[in-house]
């Protein structure tokens, strides 16, 4: 078995995701046959292989650099308009620290 | 009027004779849209005001005798996860269905600006995550040459409606084969362009080191112009690329006399026969047109599923961060402190393949796990992309199919999360690499439905890829 339960539970946790019970031993199950199947990039040879974090091509440096100059900004307005609770200009959430 | 086969040359010639005007193509598309769009779930929400008034600006340059733009009067279909200013975007989620999003997308601004008509949003797979469309929040879509099939995904209401004729073209986003796969199960043409050649601002982002935002369309031409309208360097997108964007139209010139193609033996070990046949009629056709096709290899193919699901998921786990209950209209009415607001929101929010993507992705990244799985996989990204480079240093194009099978039933794999990711083996390559590559229809099976073939073609050579294709199509439709 690659992940437990107990390891869902966690990994649900450092997700800030709530998880039912049934959930749980779905996303072991699922999870567990996932990671079963990523074992073998075990079997590949990587050694002296750079990591590639973007897609690389021939550019120079500072071809996708902007100008630096002001530009009018969305506004608290516009900002807050999706927000499900805000008040004064700012986001609302519930109370975080208690008094 | 009948829309439903329209393109773009003939709404331009249309309207330069003033058959119709772009307000009465508009609302004949609007009208034919809506009426069909019952029968596959395409579109999530319509914008008729949006469209007429954009084709009431269209009509005003045609009258002030001024250039209306390359798709003047075009009815666009866009991907419900590329945002729409004041236009409800919810990237087919429960967590965004009330989002109006403050600003456009570049694509839309720029295909707008260009004389497009947005007729509305198309469904998708949740956040883009799927590859049967069955993961939207909203009902799954219907594939118009199979009802009872997946259009494939997670573009699938952007392929269905172009498929149907709902729309001319449409938006779609790719991150491991979104529009090629369900441009092939549906009978289109689905681009995915080089990475960084179409600005990303606007698209919601799903994994940031592969999204891209390409084209759908009925034709490799209408691909072709909607790609050069969109395309280009994007101050909002430091991603996108400085590179000119040439005229795409002008490689369609049937000139693939002597093109080298590779034929990769690892995508085609696992074919149903009958897609197996198609590409090799397919690939026939190629050489027919004096192309010349050779064997190759792409040893690391093998490990291209695993490799993307880590990193996919890993940039997911991050980019979906976002949703929490703060900003984006959805929040659990169980939120009695920070942290069950956070928890049940997203608990409640997201649907089963985004909280599976969540969980990989946050596993694959947590601690003591980073080197083995994140590190591993981008060090195999670099060894998937470098087998390209070395095919391209002896081909011009490749050559393979979009799927291992044509669409199949809903519900069929849907239980399946393994498979289902597996089935996406031959695209996700492509998107690893950041090269262009797309699908063209390459006939149908005896069940009539539509396989497509994959060319794959060098960074920035969307031309080569395009003449082929071009060709292609036309030797098909002989």
């Amino acid at each position: 078995m690659k992940i437990s339960e107990e390891q869902v539970r966690y990994v649900a946790d450092l997700a800030n995701l709530s998880l039912s019970e049934p959930e749980v031993h779905k996303l072991q199950a699922d999870l567990d046959e996932i990671l079963g199947h990523i074992e073998r990039l075990k079997d590949i040879d990587t050694t002296d292989v750079e990591p590639m974090a973007q897609v690389l091509y021939d550019a120079a440096e500072n071809d996708t650099w902007r100008a630096d100059c002001e530009r009018p900004p969305l506004g608290t307005h516009t900002a807050l308009a999706n927000a499900p609770q805000s008040g004064d200009g700012y986001f609302k959430v519930p109370k975080v620290i208690e008094r | 009027m009948e829309t439903a086969s329209l393109s773009v040359g003939q709404i331009r010639q249309g309207l330069q004779a003033r058959r119709f005007s772009a307000v009465e193509l508009a609302r004949e598309a609007l009208r034919f849209a809506e009426a069909q769009n019952p029968s596959t779930n395409a579109y999530l929400h319509f914008s008729p005001e949006r469209a007429l008034n954009a084709a009431a600006r269209v009509d005003e340059k045609i009258a002030r005798g001024e250039d209306p733009g390359a798709l003047a009067g075009v009815p666009v279909a866009v991907k419900d996860v590329i945002v729409t200013k004041g236009l409800r975007t919810t990237c087919g989620s429960r967590l965004l269905a009330g989002y109006i999003p403050p600003y456009d997308a570049t694509a839309v601004e720029r295909l707008e600006a260009a004389g497009g008509l947005v007729l509305g949003k198309t469904n998708c797979d949740e956040f883009a995550m799927g590859s049967s469309n069955e993961n939207s929040a909203f009902g799954p879509v219907r594939n118009p040459l199979a009802p009872d099939r997946v259009p494939g995904g997670s573009s699938g209401g952007s392929a269905a409606a172009v498929a149907q004729g709902t729309a001319v073209v449409a938006l779609g986003s790719d991150t491991g084969g979104s529009i090629r796969q369900p441009a092939s199960f549906c009978g289109v043409v689905g681009v995915t362009p080089t990475y960084g050649r179409v600005s990303r601002y606007g698209l919601t982002a799903f994994a940031s080191s592969l999204d891209h935002v390409g084209p759908l369309a009925r034709s490799v031409r209408d691909a072709a112009l909607l790609l050069g309208v969109i395309a280009g360097r994007d101050p909002q997108d430091a991603t996108s690329a400085a590179a000119p964007v040439p005229d795409y139209t002008q490689s369609l010139d049937g000139n693939v006399k002597g093109l080298k193609l590779g034929l990769p033996r690892e995508y085609l070990k696992d074919l149903t026969s009958e897609t197996g046949d198609l590409i090799a009629a397919g690939v026939a056709a190629l050489r027919k047109l004096g192309c010349e096709v050779r064997d190759i290899s792409l040893p690391a193919t093998d490990y291209a599923v695993a490799c993307y699901y880590i990193i996919a998921t890993a940039e997911a786990s991050s980019n979906l961060a976002r949703y929490d209950g703060v900003r984006y209209t959805f929040r659990s009415a169980s939120s009695g402190t920070l942290s069950e607001m956070y928890r049940n929101t997203r608990g409640e929010g997201f649907g089963a393949e985004c909280k599976r993507r969540i969980m990989l992705g946050t596993y694959v990244l947590s601690a003591g796990y980073y080197d083995a799985y994140y590190l591993k996989a981008q060090k195999v990204r670099a060894l998937i992309a470098r087998d390209f480079a070395r095919a391209f240093e002896e081909v011009d194009a490749i050559v393979a199919p979009v799927s291992p099978f044509p669409a199949f039933k809903l519900g069929e794999k849907i239980d399946d999360p393994l498979a289902m990711y597996l089935s996406d083996i031959y695209t996700i390559t492509g998107d690893l690499a950041g090269i262009p590559c797309m699908s063209v229809p390459c006939g149908k099976t005896a069940g009539g439905l539509p396989v497509g073939m994959q060319i794959l073609a060098r960074h920035f050579d969307e031309p080569n890829m395009f003449r082929l294709a071009d060709a292609f199509e036309r030797a098909s439709a002989n």
